[in-house]
């Protein structure tokens, strides 16, 4: 992949790093001169992300979260990486408001906010080894 | 998290501050549901101290909901910032639940 930046960063899947991770990413984003509404869409998907690997990916186990993020020109690409169990159906993971625990009050709606904050979204998953999100936002510069 | 009760008679408004995530969420749910179900119909959500929230606040809120459907209850959301109000938007939240701007005009529509 062509870059300008990079960054990656490993930490555990512990649900207080949702908020630390989505930090760390929106402070990188921050030298694309981005908007308040950008960071909030970058800082939104990121967090969905990485709460689908601690819920999903590892099953509320402790493992290693990787997420990388590259700068081109005016492009975030933004990369969410667990080694968990996978996702099985990944076009039904993404269906609005499907959820695989309907009982702990999950809306379902993940990989929706992902789409709609980010320009594109690709999920590569394999089960028993793994799941890698891929996000990219282009940000306008800021006027 | 911080969360502040108030009571106006049976519509119990809940405030919180920070970033409700999922993290956060389950103990957010625990003391609601605590307070709740100590008697009262309504929940407004008062969400003016709330600078973050992702999917993981919309399940808080429909989670809510169904409760306090199930006692003939409102349950409605009040001051919400742009990055809230999108997705609740996108949630499809507000076909269910209300916004309004004022805990007054929340109170009206009880």
């Amino acid at each position: 992949m062509e870059y300008s930046n990079m960054m990656e960063l490993k930490f555990l899947s512990k649900s207080q790093n949702e908020s630390f991770a989505r930090t760390v990413i929106a402070a990188f984003a921050a030298q694309l001169d981005p908007t308040i509404e950008d960071i909030a869409d970058i800082k939104t998907a990121v967090s969905e992300a990485v709460t689908n690997a601690i819920i999903h990916g590892y099953g509320n186990k402790i493992n290693l979260i990787t997420i990388k993020a590259f700068i081109n020109d005016h492009t975030i690409t933004i990369e969410v990486i667990d080694e968990g169990k996978g996702i099985e159906d990944i076009e039904k993971a993404m269906e609005p408001l499907f959820t695989s625990k309907p009982d702990e009050e999950r809306a379902g709606m993940g990989f929706t906010v992902m789409q709609t904050f980010m320009d594109e979204l690709d999920v590569e998953s394999e089960p028993g080894k793994g799941t890698r999100i891929i996000m990219k936002k282009q940000i306008q510069p800021y006027k | 998290m911080d969360i502040k009760f108030t009571k106006k008679t049976n519509t119990l408004i809940v405030k919180f501050d920070g970033e409700l995530d999922h993290h956060v969420a389950d103990q957010l749910k625990e003391k609601i549901d605590k307070e709740y179900n100590t008697g009262f119909k309504n929940l407004i959500f008062d969400l003016k101290n709330v600078n973050f929230m992702d999917s993981s606040g919309i399940g808080v809120i429909i989670g809510r909901y169904k409760k306090v459907k199930e006692k003939n209850g409102k349950v409605v959301l009040v001051n919400a910032n742009s990055q809230l109000n999108k997705i609740i938007e996108i949630s499809g939240l507000m076909r269910i639940i209300k916004c309004y701007n004022s805990i007054e005009e929340a109170l009206k529509s009880m």
